[in-house]
């Protein structure tokens, strides 16, 4: 069914659930787009049942139920039952401002098997500054605790940038404290809201080379204590990093309004066709939308791609930061040492300033 | 780091951690221990040991069944999985 007829279509394994793009922080960050979908727009109950109810039926294991901040929705607890009774692991993934303590039991009762809370920083001061939400950091401290005192496992995500990447011990220790069984190091991705706040997030060379080397450290420290996952800052990488997976391969994306992308940036490639749950099937989106197939496997490659020996295993890397980085959304991510404008992300990374954040916002 | 971790003890009653879950998917070919935003697919020999772990049955009961279902050396079994616990637990696939 898929348009390229040598492509094998995998099942995906994982639904990112997106129920709002509503957040009382504001992550200079932030993975949602820089166009949020409005409140009026966002599914009812009833259609996320459904496309639960589909996505398990067409292979899919785990739900990420993300936002913005789900517990904007006041049928958050619905939601996740109809999620765990349609037989998926359920991953609730919060900045914890918006859950309350009882709101944590009902979701606990209703099948959650697991929450991954965001920090921004390991000090207050700087935690809240960065999230631009004053009082943040406390309540982040108190909903893990909630979680740990449920018994349901905890994963702490760290974003990691400029301001915040000397740090990254103290984070995974405050993680260890609040009694998290995994850590996510995710270093900042330009895309959207990232995008525009390049040159204030922009860690130096030198800051990512020790990063990697304490993450490497902790790790070995750490080992069999707390499982440390880490997201690689791909500015400073030779080899570019795999799409999702591969484009349409494992995973896809709702958002509040209900449209189907390949990964949570894809609305920044011009041209795409997205549909959406209201009026396809997830099924059907899977194999027959046209943002699906765009690029899908390996055809629409071109050289140093096309005849590359590891273009089954990055797929030419991300065709967001492709179009973001040339204009050409089928280029070789210039990440990879093989693109003729590699030389350039080098001199984009090397540009940083000190200028206030552009806080996402409604 | 093989040569610091602890033995196993023969009274462990290995389980599954909440949030960590054994479950077959027809549609991705077989068995999967699905964990926090990870998934890993289990082959026959896993799925063998994991299914075993309930908190209930001790690590010297689970080897003894192994070993009879399979009709394999106590030891090698026994050395297999603990190997594979140990592996799982380090992971926080599993509580020991």
């Amino acid at each position: 069914m898929a348009a390229h007829g040598n492509v094998p279509l995998h099942s995906p394994l994982g639904l990112l659930a997106e129920l709002t793009h509503r957040c009382p922080l504001g992550c200079p960050y932030c993975s949602n787009p820089l166009a949020l979908e409005p409140r009026d727009d966002e599914l009812d109950t009833a259609t996320w049942a459904r496309v639960f109810g589909e996505a398990a039926a067409l292979g899919v294991l785990q739900v990420h139920l993300s936002g913005g901040e789900p517990g904007a929705r006041r049928d958050l607890v619905e939601i996740t039952a109809a999620a765990h009774d349609a037989g998926l692991y359920t991953n609730l993934i919060t900045s914890a401002v918006g859950i309350t303590a009882g709101t944590l039991q009902k979701l606990a009762d209703a099948g959650l098997d697991h929450v991954q809370i965001s920090i921004q920083d390991s000090t207050p001061k700087s935690a809240d500054h960065i999230a631009g939400y004053d009082g943040a950091f406390g309540r982040k401290r108190a909903l893990a605790a909630e979680v740990v005192a449920l018994k349901i496992s905890l994963t702490v995500n760290v974003v990691v940038h400029r301001a915040n990447i000397e740090r990254i011990e103290e984070m995974v220790a405050l993680a260890l404290a609040l009694g998290a069984s995994r850590v996510e190091i995710a270093h900042v991705q330009y895309y959207g809201w990232a995008l525009r706040n390049r040159t204030a997030l922009m860690p130096s060379a030198e800051q990512v080379e020790r990063a990697t080397a304490v993450v490497e450290d902790l790790r070995k420290r750490h080992h069999g204590e707390i499982v440390i996952d880490a997201v690689v800052p791909d500015y400073y990488a030779r080899l570019p990093k795999p799409c999702v997976g591969g484009w349409g391969r494992r995973s896809l994306n709702v958002t509040p309004a209900g449209k189907v992308l390949p990964c949570h940036a894809a609305e920044s490639i011009p041209g795409l066709e997205f549909w959406s749950v209201r009026e396809h099937s997830l099924a059907d989106i899977w194999k027959n939308s046209p943002a699906f197939n765009a690029f899908r496997g390996t055809s629409w490659m071109k050289e140093p791609c096309k005849s590359c020996a590891r273009r089954d295993i990055d797929f030419g890397g991300c065709r967001c930061q492709a179009f973001a980085l040339t204009g050409d959304a089928a280029a070789t991510d210039p990440v990879c040492h093989l693109s003729p404008r590699h030389d350039e992300v080098a001199a984009l990374a090397a540009v940083q300033n000190d200028a206030p954040y552009a806080y996402r916002r409604m | 780091m093989s040569e610091a971790t602890p033995a196993i003890p023969a009274d462990a009653r290995p389980r599954l951690p909440r949030g960590v879950r054994l479950v077959h998917s027809e549609a991705q070919g077989g068995w999967v221990l699905l964990a926090p935003e990870r998934v890993f697919k289990a082959d026959t020999i896993a799925v063998e040991i994991v299914k075993r772990c309930t908190g209930e049955a001790t690590l010297d009961a689970i080897v003894d069944d192994l070993a009879k279902t399979f009709n394999a050396p106590r030891e090698r079994i026994f050395a297999d999985v603990t190997a594979m616990l140990r592996g799982l637990a380090d992971k926080k696939l599993l509580e020991l």
